[in-house]
């Protein structure tokens, strides 16, 4: 683990939180636990900066980093040229300069022009500088459909920043882990690719800081304890497979789900862990199924959970074909019946 | 200005081909006898080095050899502009830089004999790595710029916390880039962003005419100084085979991003006298006659005719003997170094190994030593 700080509880700054009554768990958007985790990122470093298009005046376009060019200026929180490679490229001199710059790419689909210094740059420099350079950027990228929106806002392009060696992948699917990921990789001195399930921004949930957080940036969570399918899913589909879970457990089918929540690396041991005592196993993700982590992760299951499996590893994901416009995305996204669909063929194998 | 690369405007220029002095109307000379000895045995060192380089390419004991040869003065002319608190970005041809920086000349051939992708620690001379992606090291000097804007800005916060005095020196970057990169959407970002935020970083473009075998003329319509108009900061063209106009002209943009007046990019017109790599045949592009007229323009021989009058043969003497006394060394110090282990290309892909990659390494070990009976 490199160097996290964490809050200590009281210090969470949710403006709900301040004028709660008593201590127990607020609820709280998932934006705006992502805004909290800003926030009190920004207070307890002033190395951390913020860049990216409308994030400062306007609090970005999902309102995420609202009120946090007001308190903390124009100079921490940075209203960039409309350039992404840009965004990616000065984040990178920042580090170098001994910055913490936190990233906004507006949309998924917008991330390309900045793929090259992703892929080139950051996530070579430490080890092209003989590890002398550390690269403590965190790119925040809303990703994934499900919210009517036109071509290139719904997309899922996690696969390609899996497939890189020196990035670090994160992505909540609570308000909680919303805010400690979030935490966690600013102070990381890796850099993260934070992956926000837009479908989900204004889904609420508690958020509480633990006084003695776990070390949470590679271990999955385990949403749902089951004993007969492991559902494994990450982001916008974790909602999908626990709504999944409970249809199934009225048919008597008790369904384990696991939430990822770091994508690079993966967490095996949980994973493993759960395959070998289900024996069956589907992975959920709305990024097109050909070549994608589902791909990854069956191969990897199958190699090391063989002779405890019951049925193949199942897929449910985007079909290979481009994410469609906003009036079929519902054919397109993985829900609730496929995901009982998939869990009823791992049971007829 | 002329345009394009038929230009016979060779742009600011203090010191003729023949060694004579000459005036310009913008820019003052700042480099006295000393100063320009010191650059011409620079100069020298970086030719015999590069050519030892070459050698040793030809050899087998390189993978790969990027010469700098015609560049000599474009090159250290620039980075003696810099003061040591100025931050330096090379591309990949920017040998004289970095060794007129202070990087043991070995460190680069480090690099190109395959033991490394970079290596060196950029604190230690305010020296970046290499960068091979054309451009993508702009974007990083300007951000590098931001963050010593944000130094002066958050000074006393940042200082308070790191528990040190503050009254920081002020610094500018200085970024290197070739006449083929300023076709890249990097640089063009890379130059709003600078224009916008009026960051402390000079944008220093040697335009040595061929970007492999695309000429000069396909990057651009206009002298590519002229292209910082339209984003708002000055251009300068420089005679890139004038060590003491680019010394000049570098100094006077440094000092204007020092003391906030911005970016400024400097185009230094001189010539790739060789290929572009040891792997490339420049005479399949390079007219015989152009290379002539450049050999003309060499920009040692230019110093050497300036220091005739004043330097004796002993001291020319003294400073070739030098020359080849590190080109000796580098090719001793090169020869020595150790291939890296086998399962380095492990090491430092993040700062904290993951499970997983202790797994492949492990596993990668084991099977390596499954051959040694």
């Amino acid at each position: 683990m490199t160097t996290t700080r964490m809050p200590r509880p009281g210090t969470l700054l949710v403006p709900e939180a301040r004028s709660a009554a008593e201590p127990a768990p607020v609820s709280v958007p998932l934006a705006r636990a992502l805004g909290a985790g800003l926030r009190d990122a920004m207070a307890a470093d002033p190395k951390v900066v913020l860049l990216g298009e409308d994030v400062g005046r306007l609090g970005g376009v999902f309102r995420v980093t609202e009120g946090l060019q007001e308190e903390f200026g124009e100079a921490r929180v940075i209203d960039s040229p409309l350039s992404e490679s840009g965004i990616v490229g000065a984040a990178i001199g920042l580090a170098m300069r001994g910055y913490r710059p936190v990233c906004e790419i507006q949309f998924d689909g917008f991330v390309y022009p900045a793929f090259d210094q992703i892929v080139t740059q950051l996530s070579r420099l430490h080890q092209r500088s003989a590890g002398h350079l550390r690269m403590a950027v965190t790119i925040r990228i809303p990703y994934g459909g499900g919210i009517h929106a036109v071509e290139h806002h719904s997309e899922s392009p996690e696969a390609y920043f899996a497939h890189t060696p020196g990035l670090r992948l994160l992505t909540p699917s609570t308000s909680a882990d919303a805010y400690l990921l979030l935490r966690q990789a600013i102070a990381c001195d890796d850099p993260v690719i934070f992956f926000e399930p837009k479908r989900r921004y204004w889904e609420r949930g508690p958020l509480t800081v633990p006084e003695d957080p776990p070390p949470l940036m590679e271990r999955a969570r385990v949403a749902r304890p089951g004993t007969d399918i492991t559902l494994i899913a990450y982001g916008p589909t974790v909602r999908t497979c626990l709504d999944a879970a409970s249809a199934a457990a009225a048919d008597g089918r008790s369904v384990e789900v696991v939430d990822l929540r770091s994508l690079a690396p993966l967490d095996w041991a949980t994973l493993t862990g759960s395959v070998r005592r289900t024996g069956r196993a589907v992975v959920v993700h709305e990024a097109v199924v050909t070549a994608g982590l589902g791909a990854e992760i069956a191969a990897r299951l199958t190699e090391e959970c063989f002779y405890h499996l019951e049925a193949p590893v199942g897929r449910v994901g985007g079909y290979h074909a481009p994410y469609p416009p906003a009036r079929l995305e519902h054919e397109y996204l993985p829900d609730l019946d496929r995901v009982l669909d998939a869990v009823d063929r791992a049971f007829r194998y | 200005m002329s345009s394009g690369d038929s230009s016979d405007d060779y742009g600011v220029r203090l010191l003729n081909p023949d060694g004579s002095a000459c005036e310009h109307v913008d820019f003052l000379a700042l480099l006295g006898v000393e100063g320009l000895k010191g650059c011409y045995g620079a100069m020298l060192r970086a030719r015999h080095l590069d050519e030892a380089a070459t050698a040793l390419q030809r050899q087998g004991e390189l993978v790969l050899w990027i010469p700098l040869r015609g560049q000599e003065a474009a090159q250290i002319g620039s980075v003696r502009a810099a003061s040591p608190a100025d931050f330096i970005f090379p591309s990949y041809r920017e040998h004289a830089v970095a060794w007129d920086r202070g990087l043991p000349a070995v460190e680069v051939l480090r690099l190109l004999r395959g033991i490394t992708h970079g290596g060196w620690d950029p604190a230690a001379h305010n020296l970046a790595n290499y960068a091979l992606v054309l451009a993508s090291q702009t974007l990083h000097a300007v951000g590098y710029a931001l963050g010593l804007q944000l130094d002066a800005q958050l000074g006393p916060r940042l200082d308070a916390q790191a528990g040190v005095p503050g009254g920081q020196e002020p610094a500018a970057v200085l970024v290197y880039l070739g006449d083929g990169a300023m076709s890249q959407g990097d640089a063009n970002e890379a130059f709003v962003w600078a224009a916008s935020f009026n960051a402390p970083v000079v944008f220093f473009c040697q335009n040595n005419q061929w970007a492999i075998s695309t000429p000069a003329a396909r990057q651009s319509r206009v002298p590519l100084a002229a292209r910082a108009a339209g984003f708002g900061f000055p251009g300068v063209r420089v005679d890139g085979n004038d060590v003491v106009a680019v010394h000049s002209v570098t100094s006077s943009a440094l000092a204007r991003a020092r003391v906030g007046e911005g970016p400024t990019l400097i185009e230094a017109y001189t010539y790739r006298m060789g290929p572009h790599t040891t792997s490339d045949d420049p005479t399949r592009y390079q007219p015989a006659g152009e290379v002539d007229h450049w050999r003309a323009l060499d920009p040692i021989d230019r110093v050497e005719r300036a220091l005739a009058p004043v330097c004796d043969a002993a001291w020319f003497g003294e400073q070739r003997a030098e020359a080849e006394a590190a080109a000796a060394r580098l090719r001793t110090e090169t020869l020595a170094l150790p291939d890296p282990p086998p399962d380095a290309f492990f090491d430092e892909v993040l700062v904290t190994e993951t499970e997983e990659a202790r797994a492949q390494r492990a596993s990668f070990r084991e099977y390596r030593e499954s051959f040694q009976v």
